[in-house]
């Protein structure tokens, strides 16, 4: 057969569904239907060089040879509180690390509530305590902020917006198109923690897991790995989408193959048999305390080192390596020796889940 | 994991596929009836490590895919409903009915809701007594023990607000269809383990012996797949048509009688149509008359909806195995599991998913069976 797209002719058929005239929740899953909409609403109107990019971070430079890092990141997980952390350590992790992962030292952060009427106010005082906690283990300081009521009903308790900003040392390029075949693939620890956590503080589970939250600031466990290497050329962390989600998107920046091994993926007994119940993948569940980095072949072992002598990376392992082909793809080598394609999730896996 | 790394264990693996070469001395066909096999094939890759004498072909056995397109019309115009709750489980949400799927009923203001269990569906309509909650009861014999168990318990509460809209589906007959068509050309079944544990394997000993056709009950992991081809193929060289066991630690002949129990005295048999395939007689469930008023075909009295499927998606020919997912001009080009034409390319079980998720290339295609 002949690969060719066919020319289609009405009626077309069980009518394909694009969903590209509503939205739904399969647009903030992190997969494809995600990158889709960035693509094709946020990109043509807004296109700037640091926004195409598509990093963590955007990266501009504002005066000679200053570079500062930007991300910002709306949060809306449910529950408020789940093992391991809550909503308030989460605003100011996944920002910070979305900094980081450019391999800029974040500095500061602005954070904006959104608070439904009726909300105790002994909730928010957590929630805001644990922010300051987690931005004291951080080194960041938030600056400022904002706040907004809606009526009861038009929010679920309380979701909160932050932005970090952050410096650049000069010279570095940390991006997702800077991976070169042969570059080692690592990940700081095990994979799915945090969205299987969140899932069982939801009562969805119908069975009790005992694991938490991976949450973490990782900015320090970057500063060690950037002390030791120059040769660091991805930093991302695997959140909504999860690991499979972050790896894709490399793949397709830097146009080279990724090739896994799964029997080296760290998938904690717990995950792997919650995943087993309830049919999912932990390459696709959601982290919050974990990044992939993908470095030269070289500097691999001193970086792994360095890694595991820090709070969060004591696990860290190389997960695979970069191939020059196939372009764009993540393959999996299985532990029986086939070869498979991990592919973007195509739609909603598991809401509000950061 | 206990039960599942041993049947994941490479080294055990390939010494059942050494197996298989060493017996095998011609090309033979086997038809892995579950999707649950298909998934579990193409995701471990076991085609590519098989010989190539051994052509699996994928059955009809995903409950989502072969769902006919009218009840999920159906299931739509009821979840779009302003007092009801709809509840079903996950794959279905995303199955393109002729006019929307039910994420886009929800995205519309349709209360649609994910459960993994239709005990979950009842308890939803203990606690939302002003609604009404409908259950969108698919499947095979697999689901059949839990989805009557909705209704008994229903039944037991008292509760009023609750129902079921039903589309099952039986293997035994599916099998047979299969057959007793002029273009077979299936040599060999691995049966479905999780449709044995209920309904056990006595039904098939009858089909083996009228097609003269050896089965094995297989079940979900590399080490059954390949335990249950190796069991088929031994059948086929030495020419017998044997119903063989090879998923003991879940399936007895006679399988779950107490499950069995409860479907029956809740369902009755009927004639289903199967989306892609077509009528199959009494391959399907359907209430009871004792039990009708929990039948949300008949609570909402929706009108029956003639569609058409797309001519382009070549699902039936795929789910009856007589061609390959990507043998389909449209695989991968305009349907995708983002924007699928056909059933086989949205659920987890489905060929086409399968296929579309995990080949790291396209092989060779061949026309099948003509």
């Amino acid at each position: 057969m002949t690969k060719k797209t066919p020319t289609i002719e009405s009626p077309i058929c069980a009518i394909p569904r694009k969903h590209s005239d509503k939205i739904v929740q399969g647009h903030g899953s992190g997969g494809k239907m995600m990158a889709d909409l960035i693509k094709d609403v946020f990109y043509p109107p807004l296109a700037n060089a640091a926004l195409l990019a598509g990093d963590d971070a955007g990266v501009v430079e504002i005066s000679e040879g200053v570079h500062l890092a930007i991300s910002t990141d709306a949060h809306v997980v449910s529950p408020l509180f789940f093992p391991g952390g809550d909503i308030g350590k989460l605003s100011v992790c996944g920002t910070v690390n979305d900094v980081a992962m450019v391999g800029a030292k974040p500095l500061y952060l602005s954070a904006s509530f959104i608070l439904e009427e009726g909300l105790d106010i002994s909730i928010l005082e957590k929630v805001v305590n644990s922010m300051k906690e987690a931005a004291d283990e951080a080194d960041v300081q938030i600056i400022c902020g904002d706040t907004k009521v809606v009526a009861h009903g038009e929010a679920d308790g309380l979701y909160i917006s932050t932005t970090g900003v952050g410096l650049l040392e000069p010279g570095l390029t940390i991006g997702g198109s800077q991976a070169k075949p042969g570059d080692q693939v690592i990940v700081s620890g095990s994979l799915g923690d945090h969205g299987i956590a969140v899932l069982e503080a939801r009562g969805d589970l119908g069975f009790e897991t005992k694991l938490e939250s991976d949450i973490a600031p990782l900015n320090h466990l970057i500063r060690a790995m950037l002390s030791v290497s120059n040769e660091i050329h991805v930093l991302r962390d695997p959140t909504r989408g999860g690991a499979a989600s972050a790896l894709n998107e490399i793949a397709n920046q830097s146009q080279v193959g990724i090739l896994l091994n799964e029997g080296s993926i760290p998938v904690k007994p717990a995950v792997a048999a919650a995943c087993e119940m309830l049919g999912f993948d932990p390459l696709y569940i959601a982290n919050e305390g974990k990044l992939i980095a993908v470095v030269g072949p070289e500097d691999a072992p001193r970086i792994l080192d360095v890694m595991r002598k820090t709070k969060y990376g004591k696990e860290a392992v190389v997960i695979g390596q970069i191939e020059e082909s196939p372009p764009g793809r993540l393959l999996l080598k299985t532990g029986l020796g086939s070869t498979r394609i991990v592919d973007l999730l195509a739609g909603e896996m598991l809401p509000r889940i950061c | 994991m206990k039960y599942l790394t041993e049947y994941r264990n490479a080294e055990l693996v390939h010494g059942v596929i050494e197996k298989i070469k060493d017996i095998t001395t011609q090309h033979w066909t086997l038809m892995e009836i579950c999707g649950g096999q298909t998934h579990s094939i193409i995701k471990n890759g076991l085609d590519q490590l098989l010989p190539s004498e051994i052509e699996l072909v994928h059955g009809p056995g995903c409950p989502v895919c072969v769902t006919p397109l009218e009840l999920i019309d159906k299931a739509l115009a009821i979840a779009a409903k302003p007092d009801v709750i709809f509840t079903s489980y996950g794959d279905m949400l995303r199955v393109p009915g002729s006019q929307a799927d039910l994420f886009s009923v929800r995205a519309q203001g349709g209360d649609v809701r994910v459960v993994y269990s239709p005990l979950d569906a009842v308890k939803l309509a203990q606690e939302n007594p002003e609604k009404e909650v409908v259950f969108f009861a698919i499947g095979f014999e697999t689901t059949a023990p839990a989805n009557v168990m909705s209704v008994l318990h229903a039944h037991q509460l008292g509760i009023d607000n609750f129902s079921i809209l039903v589309s099952h589906v039986r293997v035994p007959q599916a099998i047979e269809a299969i057959l007793s068509s002029p273009h077979n050309r299936v040599q060999g079944f691995l049966a479905a383990g999780h449709v044995c544990a209920v309904m056990g394997y006595w039904e098939y000993i009858p089909l083996a012996e009228k097609y003269n056709i050896p089965m094995t009950i297989t079940g979900f992991e590399p080490l059954d797949i390949v335990q249950g081809i190796l069991t088929t193929v031994e059948s086929l060289e030495a020419g017998t048509h044997d119903v063989n066991n090879a998923y003991i630690r879940a399936v007895t002949e006679k399988g779950n009688q107490s499950a069995q129990a409860v479907i029956n005295k809740v369902f009755e048999e009927c004639d289903r149509k199967w989306r892609g395939i077509g009528l199959i007689p009494g391959s399907g469930w359907r209430l009871k008359h004792a039990y009708s008023k929990y039948d949300a075909e008949k609570r909402f009295q929706v009108e029956t909806i003639q569609a058409e499927e797309s001519p382009l998606c070549i699902s039936g020919l795929v789910l009856q195995g007589l061609k390959k997912p990507d043998q389909c001009e449209a695989f991968g080009t305009i349907c995708t599991p983002e924007n699928p034409l056909g059933a086989t390319m949205v659920s987890d079980e489905g060929a086409c998913a399968a296929y579309y998720r995990y080949r790291t290339q396209t092989p060779d295609s061949r026309e099948i069976g003509s």
